[in-house]
C-alpha cells in the first residue's frame, strides 16, 4: 500500500492511494499561489498598470522589459496568470480509477487531471461539492476569459534567467509545469465524469474496497472519506471544522480505528480566532462606513461569505447601516446565493429546521428581498448605473490578480477613507496588495479559517485513535515565522508520517486477512468439532471462486456419473481425479482404548511391546504391525486392504481432524 | 434456516392505511403506518393490537420508516406514537420530515374541529411525534443499531418519496412505498440498483393497467379543460396539496400561457403557497430539467394560478379550480362539487385513484344520484372524467424495478386482490421467483439462504489463487482445503498447518507402510524403471520421479523395491504414505498388485 503526493500545499492537497488492487486520488487542489507573482489583469485599462516600467538586470546583460515589470520594488510576470499543478510525472495519471473529492476548494486541478491525460475513472464528490464547485470554476474561467491577454511570457522560465531575478520569482518552484487556465469545455467535460453520492453513502469499488463520505463540517457538502476493506481501514482527513457554521457537523465517530489517517487541510491561521475576526471585520466595516470610505471585501464566491452576510444580516441594524448598499458582484454570485438556498440536507440543525418552516435557510434571502444586498454578473452593466457610494463590495479573486476586484483597487486605493478588509486566508495579503503599492487605502487583516486548529486536531486524533498519521511535512514543525511555538506542530507517538511534495510513502499495514463467503450448501455440510472449550474446527475442503474480487467457497460438486461405456473395465484403473489431501490430525492414540476397540472388531491376538517413544502391537492372526507413538501412528500392513482400512479407520477415531 | 415474515396490517390486498411489518434477522420494523380514507371507524388505523394486546409498541419494534407524506402512508403515525405509544426511531426523508406534519394537522382538523370526533391525536401529539423523526438522505446508508442498516432510493411519486433497503447481515428487504418509473413535470423516475434483495414489497396500484404516454393524457386534459372552459363551463379538479397538485399546474400554466388564456385559475387551500416554496427549497428532489432551470426561472412561481376564496365558486363564466382533498370525501372540494354538480356543462376531473367508500370512487364507477348527509339525495349531471395522472408505477413499471433489484422473492400490497392475483402469475412466470400477496394479519414466510461470511488468511487465500493460475478454470474446479476456526464471534479460515500452530496442538502423524510382491524377471533397476514407465502412463498430471537411490516417487510416496532373497525374480515393492496422500497410496498399492502390464520396455 503506497501514497504517491502530487502536492506540497498542505490545504490544496492532492495524493494518490494505492489500495489492494485501486489507485485512488484524494482531492485534486490547485495551488493558485502562483498567480502572486503576475501582474494583476484590469477588467478597464489601467493607465498605472501600462506604465510600469519593464525589468532589466543591473548590469544591463538581461533584458526581459516586455515580459517583467517592476512595481515598488517588486517584479511581477505580465502574462495570462498560471497554476502550479499537482505533479504529473510521478505517476501514470491515466491509471487511476477513482478520485475522491472531498471540498469544492479542493477540486480545483480537476480539468488538469482528467482531460488529456487519459484518465478514464471516475470522480465521486457530494452534490454541493460539485454544483458550486462548478460555479467557482466557471468564475475562475470567466474572469481569465473576458480578459484576454495575448502575450504569454515564457522567457523568464529559462533555469539561467530565473537564477538572475529578485524574489520570490528566483524562488518559484517548477515553474515549467506552470499552466494557464483551463476552457469552459474542459470544465464541462470533467465535472461530466462526476458521480454524486451522500454522506455514509457506501461506495463499492471493484468488490475490493468501499469508500465512503462523511460530513467533514467546514462547508456545504464538504466530506472527509473513509477507505475500507473488511480488514484494513484508512482515513482521509481534508479540511475540517468544528466550529458551528452554516455546514452540518463533523462526523468524527466515524474516523475510528482507522490503520492509518491521512491529515491534511487545518487551519491555515493558527493563532486567528474565527470568531475575534468576525468581530474585527465588522467593527472595522462599520468605522469605514460611517467615516464616508467604502469597504472593498475580496472573497471567493461561496463558503465563508454566506456566515459573513448572516453576520451583517444581524449587525446592520444595530450599527446603523440600514441605509448602506451592499453589493456582491460575481458572475456567479446569483447562482451561489440561490444553491445555498437548497440544500437543506447539508446544513446544520438550526438551518435545516428553518426549511421545514418553510423559510430559506440562510438570511441572505432576506437582505436581498428588502434590497439591502444587490448582486451583479459584474461591474458592466446595471452596476455602473445603480451603483452608490460609500458601499460595500464582495467581490473576486482574493488573489487581487484578477476578477472584478481589480477595478476596485484601482478605483478606491488612492483615498485613505476606504478600506480592504482580507478575509480570505489563502494569499498573504501583503503579497496580493504589492502590486498596488504606494497604496493610501486601510488594510486589515482578518483572515477567517475555520479549519481544525492544532489543539482541535490533537484532541480529535486522541479520540480517534489511528494507528498511524500521515500529514504534509509543515505540519510536524512549527510554523518558520514562529519556530518557538510547538504549540503549532503536530507532536503524536507514534510519530507523524510527513511528507512533501513527490513523496512516494509506503503504508505500514499488514494485511493478514480477507473476507470470504462460504455458500449455504457448503456451511451447511461443514461438521463442527470442539477442540477447547469455546474452540471449534471444522475441516473445509471446497473449490474457491473468485469474481469482481469478491471471493466465494463452495462444495466441491459431486463428479457426473460415469456413463457405462465399452472403457468400462478400465474404469478400476482410473486414478483419483482430484488433488485431495486429506485433513491434518492431531491428538495421541491411548493404547487402552484402542485395544479395546480392536477387540471388539474381533482382533483378539494382540501382542503388545513397550519401546522408547510408545508401543508396538504385532497383531498376530493378521501378521500386521500398529506402532503407536505419541505423535505419530505407522500401520504396516501387506496385501490386505480390507483390513488396512478398518484398522485406520479405528485409528481416526481418536484423532481430531483439522 | 434463517427467515423473514412480513405481516401486512395495512394495504394487505387493499390500498389505504399501508402498514407492513418485516421481521428480518430478529430486527422489526414497520414500514409505513396510514389511514384509511374509506373508514371513518376504527377500520381507518391499522390494528396495533396485533403487535402487543397490552401496552406500548417500543419493546416490540426496532424502527419506523416512512415512505412518503401522503396520509395512507403516515396519517396513523401520532395515533401509533403518542396514543399507542412508541418511543424508538422514526425514519423519513427531509421533505417528508417537513410537509408529513402539516397534512397531519390539517387531517386532524377536518376529523376534530369539522366533524366533532372525539379521543383522536392533538396538535401536541404530532409535534411530540415529530421529534421521534431522524431524516434520511438519499443513498446514505443509515446504521439503525450494529446490525441494521437502510438506505433510502429516490422514488419519484411525489416529493421525498422513498424507496428503502433494508439490510441486517447478507439478508435484505426492498419496501418500494408508492413510486413512479416514468419521469414527470416536476419529479424524476424512480431508481434503485441491483442490490438483490430476498424480498422485494411493492406496491401494485395499477397493477394490470399499462398506461399510455404521459404526453398523450397530457393532451387529453387540457383537451378536456380547454372544451369546457370554451362552452363557459366550470372544472373542478379534486388534488392532494402537494405532489400531483404542483405537476397540474404546471401543465395548466404553460398551455394558458402559450394559448393566452384568460379563465381564472385557483387553487383552493392556502396551503398552495406553502407547498410552493416546500418545491422551491427542496427543488433537489425534483426533476434534472427544473434544477438545471431553478436560478434562471423557478417552476413553482405561478402568475396564472391565483388563490381561491370561497365566494368565486358562485362567480358566473367558466374557471378551473384546484380543490382538496383529492377523493372528495370531505371538506373544500366536496363542498364545490355539490355546488356545481347539478349543472352539465362543469365538469370534474379526477386526476388520481380514489379509495372505495369515497364519493370520487362512487361517481367514477358511474353512478349518478348520491345519498348525502340527511337523506337528501344529490342528482349529478356534470361531466365525470377520470385522468389517471397519480405517480404509481404500472404493470410495465413494477415489472421494470424488479429487472433493476432483480430479488429473490416479490411480495405485492397496496393493489386490490384481483389485479394482484393477475400480476402475481405474470411475475411468477416472467421471473421465475415466488410471489406473495398477502391479506392484512397474514404472514408471509420467507426462508433465505444467506453465505457465511469468513475471514480467510491470506496466506491460504493467495496460495490457492496463485495454484489456480490467473484465470479459473471452470472445467477443472480445484478443490481447497482449510481449517475453519470458530471461536467466539469470529470465524476464520487456515491453512490446517497454520490452525494446528495456533491451536496450539500437536500434529499427529498417521503412516502407512504396504509390502507388495512383483513377478517380474528384470533386474532390479529395470523393474524399477519398467513400474516408473507403467506409473507414468497411468497417472496422468502427478509428479513422479526416478531417483537414483532405487526408488520412485509419486508426490510424496515412496515406492522402494528390494528382490527377494529367494527368487531374484520376486521383487517386493515397499509402499509408504502418510495418511494425507491416503487415496493415491491406496490406489498405488491395489494398482501395483496386479503386477505390471507385459508391454513395458
Amino acid at each position: 500500500m503506497k501514497l504517491y503526493c502530487l502536492s506540497g500545499h498542505p490545504t490544496l492537497p492532492c495524493n494518490v492511494l494505492k489500495f489492494k488492487s485501486t489507485t485512488i486520488m484524494l482531492d485534486c487542489g490547485l495551488d493558485t499561489t502562483s498567480v502572486l507573482n503576475f501582474l494583476p489583469l484590469p477588467l478597464v485599462h489601467s493607465p498605472r498598470l501600462s506604465k510600469l516600467p519593464g525589468w532589466v538586470s543591473k548590469d544591463g546583460t538581461v533584458n526581459l522589459e516586455k515580459e517583467l515589470k517592476e512595481c515598488a520594488g517588486r517584479v511581477f510576470v505580465d502574462s495570462q496568470p498560471e497554476f502550479c499543478l499537482p505533479e504529473k510525472e510521478l505517476l501514470d495519471l491515466s491509471t487511476i480509477d477513482v478520485i475522491l473529492i472531498s471540498n469544492y476548494h479542493c477540486m480545483m486541478a480537476l480539468p488538469y487531471i482528467t482531460e488529456h491525460t487519459g484518465f478514464t475513472g471516475t470522480v465521486y464528490a457530494t452534490e454541493p461539492t460539485l454544483q458550486i464547485g462548478r460555479l467557482l470554476m466557471e468564475e475562475l474561467v470567466n474572469f481569465m476569459e473576458r480578459v484576454p491577454k495575448a502575450q504569454s511570457a515564457t522567457c523568464w522560465k529559462n533555469k539561467e534567467i530565473q537564477r538572475m531575478l529578485p524574489g520570490p520569482l528566483k524562488d518559484a518552484v517548477e515553474v515549467w509545469t506552470w499552466k494557464r487556465c483551463y476552457s469552459m469545455q474542459e470544465v464541462n467535460s470533467a465535472l461530466s465524469k462526476v458521480q454524486l453520492v451522500g454522506y455514509s453513502q457506501k461506495v463499492e469499488l471493484f468488490g475490493a474496497v468501499q469508500v465512503s463520505p462523511l460530513s467533514s463540517g467546514y462547508s456545504l457538502g464538504s466530506s472527509n472519506w473513509i477507505i475500507q476493506s473488511h480488514h484494513e481501514k484508512v482515513a482521509y482527513v481534508s479540511g475540517s471544522s468544528l466550529l458551528t457554521t452554516h455546514p452540518q457537523p463533523m462526523d468524527q465517530s466515524s474516523l475510528k480505528n482507522s490503520d492509518v489517517l491521512i491529515l491534511t487541510g487545518l487551519t491555515q491561521m493558527p493563532t486567528a480566532n474565527p470568531d475575534g475576526m468576525l468581530g474585527d471585520f465588522c467593527s472595522n466595516l462599520a468605522m469605514t462606513i460611517r467615516a464616508g470610505g467604502n469597504v472593498l471585501v475580496p472573497c471567493y464566491s461561496s463558503g465563508v461569505i454566506y456566515d459573513l452576510l448572516e453576520c451583517l444580516y444581524q449587525f446592520i441594524e444595530s450599527a446603523s447601516l440600514g441605509t448602506t448598499p451592499f453589493y456582491f458582484i460575481s458572475p456567479v454570485a446569483n447562482s451561489s446565493l440561490e444553491f445555498s438556498q437548497i440544500f437543506a440536507e447539508w446544513l446544520c440543525h438550526n438551518k435545516q429546521s428553518k426549511v421545514y418552516l418553510p423559510e430559506p435557510p440562510f438570511p441572505h434571502a432576506e437582505l436581498i428581498q428588502t434590497n439591502k444586498l444587490k448582486h451583479y454578473p459584474s461591474i458592466h452593466g446595471d452596476f455602473s448605473s445603480e451603483f452608490r457610494q460609500p458601499c460595500v463590495v464582495f467581490t473576486g479573486h482574493p488573489s487581487l490578480r484578477f476578477g472584478d476586484v481589480v477595478h476596485f483597487m484601482e478605483l478606491w486605493g488612492k483615498s485613505s477613507l476606504n478600506t480592504i478588509i482580507f478575509t480570505e486566508p489563502d494569499f498573504s495579503y501583503l503579497d496580493a496588495l504589492a502590486p498596488y503599492q504606494p497604496l493610501a487605502m486601510k488594510c486589515v487583516y482578518c483572515p477567517i479559517d475555520t479549519r481544525l486548529n492544532f489543539h482541535q486536531v490533537s484532541k480529535l486524533l486522541k479520540e480517534v485513535q489511528p494507528l498511524h498519521v500521515v500529514c504534509p511535512e509543515q505540519y510536524t514543525q512549527p510554523p518558520p515565522s514562529q519556530s518557538h511555538r510547538s504549540d503549532l506542530m503536530l507532536e503524536l507517538q507514534p510519530p507523524p508520517m510527513p511528507y512533501r511534495r513527490c513523496s512516494v510513502l509506503s503504508l505500514p499495514f499488514r494485511r493478514r486477512y480477507e473476507r470470504i463467503h462460504l455458500l449455504p450448501e457448503l456451511a451447511n455440510s461443514l461438521v463442527p468439532s470442539e477442540i477447547k472449550p469455546g474452540i471449534s474446527v471444522a475441516t473445509v475442503s471446497a473449490v474457491l471462486h473468485s469474481k469482481d474480487n469478491k471471493h466465494t467457497l463452495q462444495s466441491v460438486p459431486k463428479p457426473p456419473p460415469v456413463p457405462p461405456t465399452k472403457k468400462r473395465k478400465r474404469v478400476i484403473e482410473e486414478p483419483p481425479e482430484v488433488l485431495a489431501p486429506k485433513p491434518l490430525l492431531s491428538g495421541a492414540v491411548p493404547l487402552e482404548a484402542f485395544l479395546a476397540t480392536l477387540h471388539k472388531h474381533g482382533i483378539t491376538e494382540v501382542k503388545v511391546e513397550e519401546t522408547a517413544d510408545g508401543h508396538i502391537l504385532h497383531l498376530q492372526a493378521e501378521d500386521t504391525l500398529i506402532q503407536l507413538e505419541e505423535d505419530g501412528t505407522h500401520i504396516v500392513c501387506d496385501n490386505n486392504e480390507p483390513l488396512r482400512t478398518t484398522l485406520r479407520d479405528l485409528v481416526l477415531r481418536f484423532l481430531q481432524k483439522l | 434456516m434463517p427467515e423473514i415474515k412480513v405481516t401486512p396490517l395495512g394495504a394487505g390486498q387493499d390500498v389505504g392505511r399501508s402498514c407492513i411489518l418485516v421481521s428480518i434477522g430478529g430486527k422489526n420494523i414497520m414500514l409505513d403506518c396510514g389511514m384509511h380514507m374509506g373508514y371513518n371507524d376504527d377500520r381507518r388505523f391499522p390494528d396495533f393490537s396485533y403487535i402487543t394486546q397490552n401496552g406500548r409498541l417500543t419493546e416490540f419494534l426496532d424502527c419506523v420508516i416512512i415512505s412518503h407524506f401522503h396520509l395512507d402512508h403516515c396519517g396513523a403515525l401520532p395515533y401509533m406514537s403518542e396514543m399507542v405509544g412508541y418511543d424508538g426511531p422514526i425514519y423519513m426523508t427531509h421533505p417528508t420530515k417537513a410537509i408529513c406534519p402539516i397534512l397531519l394537522e390539517d387531517f386532524r382538523k377536518i376529523t376534530v374541529d369539522k366533524k366533532g370526533e372525539t379521543n383522536f391525536f392533538t396538535s401536541q401529539m404530532i409535534k411530540d411525534c415529530m421529534k421521534k423523526v431522524i431524516p434520511l438522505n438519499l443513498h446514505q446508508t443509515v446504521q439503525v443499531d450494529d446490525e441494521l442498516e437502510i438506505k433510502a432510493y429516490y422514488a419519484g411519486h411525489v416529493l421525498g418519496a422513498a424507496m428503502v433497503h433494508i439490510k441486517v447481515g447478507s439478508e435484505s428487504v426492498v419496501y418500494t412505498g408508492d413510486y413512479n418509473m416514468t419521469p414527470d413535470r416536476h419529479l424524476g423516475a424512480a431508481w434503485i440498483d441491483k442490490c438483490r434483495p430476498d424480498i422485494l414489497i411493492s406496491e401494485s396500484t395499477y397493477a394490470t393497467t399499462i398506461r399510455d404516454s404521459k404526453r398523450c393524457r397530457e393532451r387529453d386534459f387540457l383537451k378536456k379543460v380547454h372544451e369546457t372552459i370554451e362552452r363557459g363551463g366550470k372544472v373542478l379538479i379534486p388534488v392532494f396539496a402537494l405532489g400531483r397538485a404542483q405537476e397540474l399546474c404546471i401543465l395548466l400554466e404553460t398551455f394558458w400561457e402559450r394559448m393566452n388564456l384568460k379563465a381564472p385559475i385557483y387553487f383552493s387551500t392556502g396551503l398552495t403557497e406553502k407547498a410552493n416554496h416546500y418545491y422551491k427549497l427542496f427543488i433537489t428532489w425534483t426533476n434534472q430539467k427544473i434544477r438545471k432551470t431553478f436560478v434562471q426561472r423557478n417552476m413553482f412561481e405561478f402568475k396564472h394560478i391565483k388563490a381561491f376564496d370561497r365566494s368565486y365558486a358562485d362567480n358566473p363564466g367558466p374557471m378551473v379550480v384546484f380543490a382538496t382533498p383529492g377523493m372528495l370525501h370531505a371538506g373544500q372540494s366536496l363542498q364545490i362539487f355539490k355546488k356545481w354538480a347539478g349543472n352539465e356543462k362543469n365538469m370534474v376531473i379526477m386526476p388520481g385513484y380514489c379509495v372505495q367508500g369515497t364519493i370520487g370512487h362512487k361517481i367514477l364507477n358511474g353512478q349518478r344520484k348520491l345519498e348525502m348527509e340527511g337523506r337528501a339525495t344529490l342528482d349529478v349531471k356534470l361531466q365525470v372524467e377520470y385522468m389517471s395522472f397519480s405517480a404509481h408505477a404500472d404493470a410495465k413499471g413494477i415489472m421494470q424495478l424488479i429487472r433493476m433489484a432483480e430479488p429473490r422473492n416479490m411480495l405485492l400490497v397496496h393493489g386490490e386482490a384481483a389485479k394482484m392475483e393477475f400480476l402475481k402469475g405474470k411475475i411468477e412466470q416472467e421471473f421465475n421467483i415466488n410471489c406473495y400477496m398477502p391479506a392484512n394479519g397474514e404472514t408471509e414466510t420467507v426462508t433465505t439462504n444467506p453465505s457465511v461470511p469468513v475471514d480467510i488468511s491470506l496466506n491460504l487465500l493467495k496460495r490457492e489463487m496463485a495454484l489456480g493460475g490467473p484465470l479459473p478454470d471452470t472445467k477443472k474446479p480445484r478443490t481447497m482445503h482449510g481449517t475453519l476456526i470458530m471461536k467466539e464471534n469470529s470465524l476464520r479460515l487456515v491453512s490446517p498447518e497454520q490452525a494446528l500452530k495456533e491451536l496450539g496442538l500437536n500434529e499427529h502423524q498417521l503412516r502407512f507402510t504396504c509390502r507388495v510382491q512383483l513377478q517380474d524377471p528384470h533386474s532390479d533397476s529395470d523393474t524399477l524403471h519398467r513400474i516408473y514407465t507403467h506409473l507414468k502412463s497411468v497417472l496422468k498430471g502427478y509428479t513422479i520421479q526416478h531417483l537414483p537411490d532405487s526408488t520412485v516417487m509419486v508426490e510424496s510416496i515412496v515406492i522402494k523395491l528390494s528382490s527377494s532373497a529367494e527368487d531374484p525374480n520376486t521383487k517386493v515393492l515397499l509402499l509408504s504414505w502418510s495418511y494425507q496422500d491416503e487415496d493415491l497410496g491406496s490406489f498405488l498399492s491395489t494398482l501395483l498388485k496386479k503386477g505390471l502390464p507385459s508391454g513395458l520396455c
